[in-house]
């Protein structure tokens, strides 16, 4: 008989009495943690990164102030890919007298591509969805134009040498919200219509734009395309990961949320599936002994047991895929409508990946100690306390920890992220294992004291002090991976959303002339509209790093260019604003706030490669402004408040012509008060953001949802953690109910006994864990996501007393069935 | 099945053998200076108290274990110069055991338990061939049983089906009957020296029960770490 023949033989043995069972069970629900995130984030990012497409109104968006080549339409037609023109321009309206700088959009038929227009037929009637642009002749104009004129809709409009009718008014433009800073109120028209305006001419500066939509792969393929045939500095490429900061901060964080669910999921089943190794190994060191005295090397032993356990992994990692695959259409069913009626479908990547989880993770947390089995002396036949040597620990931890790394990456595919939580989950399990001994030690004493049901309850604590520690262990992690879903993560939710809290600013208003700063703060506050703070800005082009001339050229990447070829909003400030954070350097004292100092967004350094120290010279009509870089700062751009990229000290920046920059609440429904603002301080524009805030609220809310769901496998990952961890102790504790019973221990007082060493271990574990999750969430929500977290008291509570119950309650379960047994049978077995 | 040694020479022999331990009050010393051979054919039997060592000679007889100091060759081989994997293909499907404590895998059933050495020896239908066996020790009732389902004399006489099925040139008996009744060790005692005479085999017997031992062709005592001859 071959090595393989008697493998596969050894395999169905081992697997019909169970021996595998618990260890497949682990792998398998580790392995549809990740193939259901792989399969679900692949889909919901997919349908994301869609849905962020609304606010272009495309997936991609082609845009310069000349027309755009014919050839870059044509190729998307030809690549199958739908496509839409928008133009935009300044421009006046008239109503008799009565004029108004409005900004209009000229749309092709086609327009949106992504997204959608809501339209009102009056200003009372409701809002509805309509899939149609404006016909010729036809104007739709927003709430605010209206108020300001005095019109309704059915009125008529003068632009350029035609005069238009106003059929409807625009309430939600989806393209509108990556354009957020305008000289007026939109007005949408059709496209065939600019003609007979005569208002554009080859000298108009006029913001023409290529939509384009379509598969994925072929937006991809024609990004490649395009990008390389762009006319230098006169055409410019958009698409969702280069478009607004708030918008990518919000599917960063979503994507971080559901990575971190997911690695969640595979720790705990890792840990399931190194609780019922050990249990496997223990089991198996009889079968190994007596495999050596018939004869067997050390060799056949190890490939025997290499070829089953890979047979397990190759079913349980079957099982797992299919499982993960299976689960992910259940929620993809059940909130497939939130994201439209066609939810991407995933491919084949979770498959390689779910399938590599199941061999690192076996291999990994299970080899050290597998391959004690062909070190399992055959004497053991003879002596019972011989038994497989221990492991090699500085191995053992080795090969754990090159298996985490390796799941990490492929979870997170962040080193950061990787790293981080690597050296947390070290942390913890060293931490539980310590604490795990400590607390063994000081409840040894007690023992002594007590009758004798406490006395052999505690008294079994004691007795493998490292078994307790690594069941303790288990027991924590388990209930750790509980309260991480429970609490944690309901409180990190929590900050997420809160992000954009319920007032977050939701208007913006430009254009403020320095005169204009204390009066229209004083109609503010008379108005009960609070806001965060009237902020300076002057525009001013990036010419010099060091003494090196900026160029766009100098860069590959596309935001980079951009950032080389355009004006930046500077602004200058002598404190810190709330919502950013100083990541490097040091922000200006009081006495250096004369001294040309500037502090750069990250983000913006790293696409220019600005550093600590560099020399800035910016531009402002002809006039350089030199400062140096003293600080570098993450902003909170989801924060709705005004923020800039550069910041300068009131010294270097005050004496230059700029203008003010504000946003405030304003709550659904009260937009009149807006037309008094407007009429006091004309010359001010403002912007209405709250489209933009809806569609960031929405995407939290599904990424919220989708993060729940993969909390469920980290939910079934950290039951089976403690089911192993019960199962860990079993072969001894059948040994001993059975002595106890035939030396006349009652059931009732043995159940007792069990259940004050399972509570004991439950309450131990849950303080252990409590700590921990607390730990786990300030981290992952400080550091990692760069919220706010607050500590939860009810983390220790519900930790505590769900674990000491918990704990108490399945031991005690899952002992009951050794302890009723009559002890004959199992001192025969 | 393998061929048998050349019946003038024996099968397992020991030379000056001597077991030390390190025990918490310093060394201690097991077996010394012992000499011993089994011929092929013979029944010897080991008497001796509990701790007297015989479980650990019997243990290095069949090169489960290495000696201090002498030598031990078995099938004419000497032990000390091969390594563990080297001793355990000396013993594959040339040696049989019968222990104690039956010691049989408790997941695999009665059938399952006596095909494993078959399977090792590739026999080539290791099936019939455990059937054939247990049939021998008239247990072809409880085939799919597992150990759990079996008392302790079933158990045994399965543990001695695993021990003839490869029809083996020495077995080495560990109290085979420490832990039965008289009367099942006795039908026990039965079976095992039936099955013995019939395959020919050499057997080294260790036990602490005079009338077990009676049965052997040859008895010696194992007392303070040396042997003695009692017949």
């Amino acid at each position: 008989m071959n090595t393989l023949h008697f493998a596969l033989r050894m395999f169905r043995r081992d697997w019909r009495n169970g021996e595998l069972r618990l260890l497949a069970l682990s792998l398998a629900l580790a392995v549809a943690a990740v193939t259901a995130v792989g399969f679900f984030t692949e889909r919901v990012q997919q349908a994301m990164v869609l849905q962020a497409s609304e606010v272009l109104a495309a997936d991609l968006v082609l845009s310069g102030h000349d027309a755009i080549p014919d050839r870059f339409a044509r190729q998307a037609r030809e690549m199958s890919l739908q496509t839409a023109t928008t133009l935009g321009f300044p421009s006046v309206v008239m109503q008799g007298d009565r004029t108004r700088l409005v900004e209009i959009k000229a749309v092709s038929p086609e327009y949106p591509l992504r997204g959608e227009l809501r339209v009102r037929a009056a200003p009372d009637l409701p809002e509805q969805r309509i899939r149609q642009t404006p016909s010729p002749g036809e104007l739709w104009v927003g709430t605010q134009l209206l108020t300001e004129l005095g019109l309704d809709t059915g009125d008529r409009l003068s632009l350029g040498e035609r005069e238009f009718r106003i059929s409807r008014i625009i309430s939600r433009d989806s393209g509108d919200a990556a354009n957020l800073f305008r000289l007026g109120p939109r007005v949408l028209m059709a496209l065939e219509d600019i003609p007979s305006t005569a208002l554009v001419t080859p000298a108009s500066r006029v913001h023409h734009q290529l939509l384009v939509a379509g598969a994925p792969e072929r937006v991809e393929r024609y990004r490649l395309w395009a990008e390389d045939r762009l006319p230098r500095g006169g055409l410019s490429l958009s698409h969702m990961s280069n478009a607004r900061p708030a918008l990518r901060s919000a599917l960063d964080r979503g994507g971080r949320f559901l990575g971190l669910a997911a690695l969640a999921a595979v720790l705990m089943a890792s840990a399931a599936v190194a609780l019922s190794a050990r249990r496997f190994v223990e089991r198996q060191s009889d079968s190994s002994a007596i495999l050596r005295c018939l004869g067997c090397s050390r060799g056949f032993i190890l490939q025997t047991l290499l070829i089953r356990l890979s047979l397990l992994t190759l079913l349980a990692s079957l099982a797992g895929v299919l499982f993960g695959y299976l689960s992910q259409f259940l929620l993809a069913g059940a909130i497939g409508d939130w994201f439209g009626p066609e939810l991407p479908l995933p491919g084949m990547t979770p498959v390689v990946i779910g399938f590599g989880t199941g061999f690192a993770t076996l291999f990994g947390f299970t080899l050290p100690s597998m391959l004690r089995l062909g070190s399992v002396p055959p004497l053991r036949v003879l002596r019972r306390d011989l038994g497989a040597p221990p492991a090699n620990a500085w191995l053992a931890a080795l090969s754990a920890l090159a298996a985490i790394a390796l799941l990490m990456l492929w979870q997170s595919g962040d080193m950061k992220l990787a790293t981080a939580v690597m050296a947390g989950t070290l942390l913890t399990i060293t931490l539980l294992l310590a604490a795990a001994r400590l607390l063994i030690r000081l409840v040894t004493p007690l023992r002594h004291r007590g009758d004798s049901v406490w006395r052999y309850g505690l008294a079994g604590l004691a007795r493998n002090p490292a078994l307790t520690s690594l069941q303790l262990a288990g027991f924590g992690l388990g209930i750790l991976a509980l309260l991480l879903l429970a609490v944690v993560r309901v409180d990190l939710l929590n900050s997420w959303q809160r992000t954009i809290p319920e007032q977050a600013p939701n208007q913006f208003l430009i254009n403020i002339q320095p005169r204009e700063v204390q009066p229209l703060t004083r109609f503010l506050q008379q108005h009960g509209l609070e806001n965060g703070g009237i902020h300076p800005m002057l525009r001013a082009r990036l010419t010099r790093i060091n003494a090196h001339t900026v160029s766009p050229d100098d860069y590959a990447s596309d935001r980079a260019r951009r950032l080389a070829s355009r004006e930046f909003n500077l602004s200058w400030s002598e404190r810190l604003q709330a919502d950013n954070r100083i990541l490097s350097g040091q922000w200006w004292s009081p006495d250096q706030t004369d001294q040309p100092l500037f502090s750069v967004e990250q983000g913006v350094a790293d696409e220019l490669g600005i550093h600590l120290g560099d020399r800035l010279t910016f531009t402002l009509a002809s006039v350089p402004i030199k400062g140096q870089v003293v600080s570098l700062r993450s902003v909170q751009w989801d924060s709705f408040r005004p923020n800039f990229f550069v910041i300068g000290t009131p010294g270097l920046l005050q004496n230059y012509p700029a203008t003010y920059i504000t946003s405030f609440y304003l709550p659904p429904g009260e937009e009149k008060r807006l037309a008094g603002l407007l009429q006091r301080f004309p010359s001010v524009t403002i912007i209405d953001v709250s489209t933009l805030m809806q569609q960031i609220r929405e995407i939290i809310a599904r990424g919220a949802v989708a993060v729940e769901f993969v909390f469920l496998f980290t939910l079934g990952a950290g039951m089976l953690v403690l089911y192993a961890g019960i199962q860990a102790t079993r072969e001894h504790r059948r040994q001993e109910s059975a002595i106890l019973r035939t030396l006349g221990l009652r059931r009732r007082p043995l159940l007792l006994a069990v259940s004050i060493e399972f509570v004991t271990l439950g309450v131990l574990a849950g303080l252990l864990a409590s700590s921990c999750a607390s730990l786990i969430g300030w981290y992952i929500s400080t550091e990692l996501l760069v919220l706010g977290y607050q500590f939860n008291p009810w983390l220790w509570a519900i930790g505590i007393l769900g674990s000491g119950i918990g704990v108490g309650l399945a031991g005690t379960l899952a002992t009951y069935p050794l302890v009723v047994k009559p002890p004959l049978e199992t001192l025969r077995g | 099945m393998s061929s048998h040694s050349n019946p003038g020479r024996p099968v397992a022999y020991s030379k000056k053998l001597e077991k030390t331990v390190t025990a918490p009050g310093g060394t201690l010393t097991i077996l010394q200076h012992l000499s011993l051979a089994l011929f092929p054919g013979e029944a010897l039997a080991i008497l001796g108290a509990s701790g007297s060592g015989k479980s650990t000679l019997l243990g290095l007889l069949a090169g489960l274990d290495l000696a201090t100091a002498g030598e031990i060759r078995l099938f004419d081989q000497s032990l000390g110069s091969l390594d563990e994997d080297q001793r355990a293909g000396l013993r594959a499907g040339r040696v049989g055991f019968v222990f104690q404590s039956f010691q049989l895998l408790p997941g695999m059933t009665a059938l399952e338990n006596v095909m494993l050495p078959l399977e090792l020896s590739h026999h080539p239908d290791p099936a019939a061939g455990a059937r054939e066996a247990l049939d021998q020790v008239g247990l072809v009732q409880r085939l799919g049983h597992y150990p759990s389902q079996l008392s302790g004399g079933e158990q045994q006489r399965v543990a001695i089906a695993r021990a003839f099925a490869t029809n083996p040139e020495i077995l080495f008996a560990d109290e085979p009957t420490g832990s039965l009744d008289q009367a099942t060790g006795s039908h026990i005692s039965d079976l095992l020296f039936r099955l013995r005479e019939e395959s020919g085999a050499a057997l080294l017997l260790v036990t602490h029960d005079q009338q077990l031992a009676a049965r052997c062709n040859r008895r010696l005592l194992l007392e303070n770490g040396r042997l003695s001859s009692l017949t």
